[in-house]
């Protein structure tokens, strides 16, 4: 149709300015689906947490540890299917840089609260058998290509030593968001090799994992668990493990509001600049659309004419931007794959950043569109001498 | 005798500034009759240009009557304003005011959006406009790929295209060389003698005048018949 051609046809008239202000939209709304993807990565491992899992710790803080004595009381309150336990590692695979989560554990209870790692038979059972064998998820056996029967070392950061353990299985996830980056290994073999070097430190745990019968008693059972040992030595902090995650995620909670902010930030930042192309655009073209409404075009029509202009730039830019956020993503991801076990672009990252490209086409055309729907015909043709 | 086709009564204009009122027409009044050739002329500051867009129903006068046929146009709302000029009103301006990014075809087309025909009429309207001025083989062109006497002609067909009984110019040759003024004076007056065009035209070329039928003085916001 004509006037849609006319749009389009404006909408091009400077092509360097057009460029530029479509450049900048894509270039924004890609970094706010990259800041989006990296915070849905980082609550990515919250989410996949189970509601009948209870973590306790101490109550002073995660580092502090916790007598292994209390599992025996721990397994007597109602409510309580599994209780497993174990500790973070900490361990150093060659070098820093190669980082990755390791875990200490007691590994038959412990797999058992976890049916989402699915693993062979064959492999767990000769896992369960080894003191010094490990599992590992199947990304990072990827990463480093493990493979069954290796042998690998980590050198302790907690626990002071070379640690040696032989790679005896590797597990798959049974939902996408399972974290298949990290490794657990024995908590026995660890605690054994203490007991010799410094006895003080065996029989300590870094956390008990709790399995329970049904989610909805996750706050009795958690009450019931830190009365038990109330006014004793070592007090202790259950909660879910969802809440526990968070616990980890909330110390990098002001981080995340941050780029939450930013996020936004960037979306007035070109809000602004997009505003500022269709304010020029306009002004220059005072007397054309003087002469429109002249020729009888009402404000409706010319107001039209203005936001169409700020769509097709808007559009054109979040179309480009949404179309290479994925692709952005996946690379991005893929070297930050040790950080974030999943990193997928999310469907409402997308809609919000398609929303975020059409607010940023209205609210840029609003103020130049009122002006020359309400600008006096004679005035605007003053105006330009 | 015939009843006038526009009858300005009384027509009042001022503008003010900060808190001083200052008048531009000071209660006009005059008839323009059907198919005639007016010029109006005076010195600078005067209010022709004021006058002129009253007429053209693109200002508005603050008393007074635009009798218009049987149409009051200074009662108008603006968007019957707007009904009332596509209708009855084609505007030549001193800048052409021709949209770039069009070609003169689709300039001349523009006011035919507002009709009914369709787009096959619409360009053969257009094409048949643009003939008419002697610019049959520019369709295609952009305002900038033409000369400024060129650019004019695309703005007369533009005003004629819908067929309007008035035509306003404002200073339309005042951006011209001598040759080209004189080519766009003879196209107006043919507007006049051959389609029966009612002309105002609003000018400070002596040459210009002297193509009109009647010619009428501004001066100081009141009008004076010249000759
Ligand atoms: N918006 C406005 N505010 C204040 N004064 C105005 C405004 N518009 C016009 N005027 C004044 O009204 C008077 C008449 O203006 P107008 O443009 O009608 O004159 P003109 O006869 O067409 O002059 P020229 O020959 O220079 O075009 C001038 O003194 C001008 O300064
Ligand atoms: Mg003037």
């Amino acid at each position: 149709m004509f006037l849609i051609r006319l749009i389009v046809k404006n909408a091009f008239r400077h092509t360097l300015r057009s460029f530029l202000t479509i450049l900048g939209i894509t270039v924004a709304l890609l970094a706010f689906g990259l800041l989006r993807t990296v915070m849905d990565a980082w609550h990515m491992g919250v989410e996949a947490s189970s509601a009948t899992r209870l973590v306790t710790r101490n109550a002073v803080s995660l580092v502090v540890p916790l007598p292994l004595s209390y599992r025996e009381r721990i397994r007597g309150v109602p409510g309580i299917t599994h209780v497993s336990y174990g500790n973070w590692f900490g361990g150093i695979y060659i070098d820093e840089k190669n980082f990755f989560a390791n875990f200490v554990v007691e590994p038959e209870s412990y797999l058992a609260l976890y049916p989402e790692f699915l693993i062979d038979p064959t492999q767990k059972n000769d896992f369960l058998r080894d003191r010094k064998g490990a599992i590992v998820g199947r990304k990072l056996a990827e990463r480093f290509n493990w493979k069954v029967g290796d042998t690998v070392t980590l050198k302790g950061t907690i626990y002071p030593g070379q640690w040696e353990m032989v790679i005896r299985g590797v597990y798959d996830g049974a939902r996408p968001d399972t974290d298949l980056t990290t490794l657990l290994f024995h908590f026995d073999y660890v605690d054994e090799t203490m007991k010799k070097t410094s006895p003080s430190r065996s029989g300590q745990v870094g956390f008990f994992m709790l399995g329970i019968t049904d989610p909805d008693l996750a706050g009795e059972v958690s009450r019931a668990v830190d009365d038990t040992f109330k006014n004793s030595q070592a007090e202790t902090l259950t909660e879910t493990e969802k809440a526990f995650q968070l616990g980890f995620v909330a110390m990098s909670e002001a981080i995340l509001m941050a780029i939450n902010l930013v996020s936004y930030v960037v979306i007035l930042i070109i809000l602004a600049v997009a505003a500022n192309t269709m304010a020029m655009s306009v002004r220059e073209r005072t007397a054309e659309f003087a002469v429109m409404k002249t020729l009888g075009f009402k404000g409706p029509a010319i107001a039209s004419l203005v936001l169409g202009e700020s769509m097709i730039l808007s559009l054109t830019g979040t179309a480009a931007a949404l179309a290479l956020t994925d692709p952005l993503a996946q690379a991005f991801g893929s070297t930050l794959s040790q950080y974030f076990p999943v990193f997928a672009v999310s469907r409402e990252t997308i809609l919000i950043g398609l929303g975020a490209g059409v607010f940023v086409g209205l609210a840029a055309a609003a103020l130049p569109a009122w002006r020359v729907w309400n600008t006096p015909i004679a005035e605007s043709f003053r105006r330009i001498g | 005798m015939d009843t006038p086709l526009i009858r300005i009564r009384d027509l009042c204009k001022a503008y003010t500034r900060g808190d001083q009122s200052i008048p531009v027409l000071a209660g006009i009044t005059f008839d323009i009759a059907a198919g005639e050739f007016l010029a109006l002329i005076g010195p600078s500051g005067s209010g022709k240009s004021t006058l002129l867009n009253l007429i053209a129903g693109i200002d508005t006068a603050d008393s007074g009557q635009i009798l218009v046929g049987d149409t009051d146009i200074v009662t108008l709302s603006e968007g019957e304003l707007a009904d009332w000029r596509s209708g009855h009103v084609g505007f030549i301006f001193q800048f052409y005011n021709l949209i770039p990014v069009l070609t003169a075809l689709e300039n001349v087309e523009l006011p035919l959006l507002l009709t009914s025909l369709t787009r096959h009429e619409r360009r053969e309207h257009a094409a048949h406009a643009l003939d008419a001025v002697g610019l049959s083989d520019r369709l295609d062109h952009r305002p900038n790929q033409l000369s400024g006497g060129q650019q004019q002609r695309v703005a007369i067909a533009r005003a004629i295209v819908a067929d309007p009984d008035i035509i306003v110019a404002d200073e339309p040759t005042g951006d011209l060389d001598r040759v080209s003024a004189q080519d766009i004076l003879h196209l107006m007056d043919r507007l006049n003698t051959e389609l029966g065009k009612t002309i105002i035209m609003v000018t400070h070329d002596q040459r210009a005048a002297d193509a009109a039928h009647r010619v009428r003085s501004l001066d100081k916001g009141v009008l004076h018949v010249s000759d």
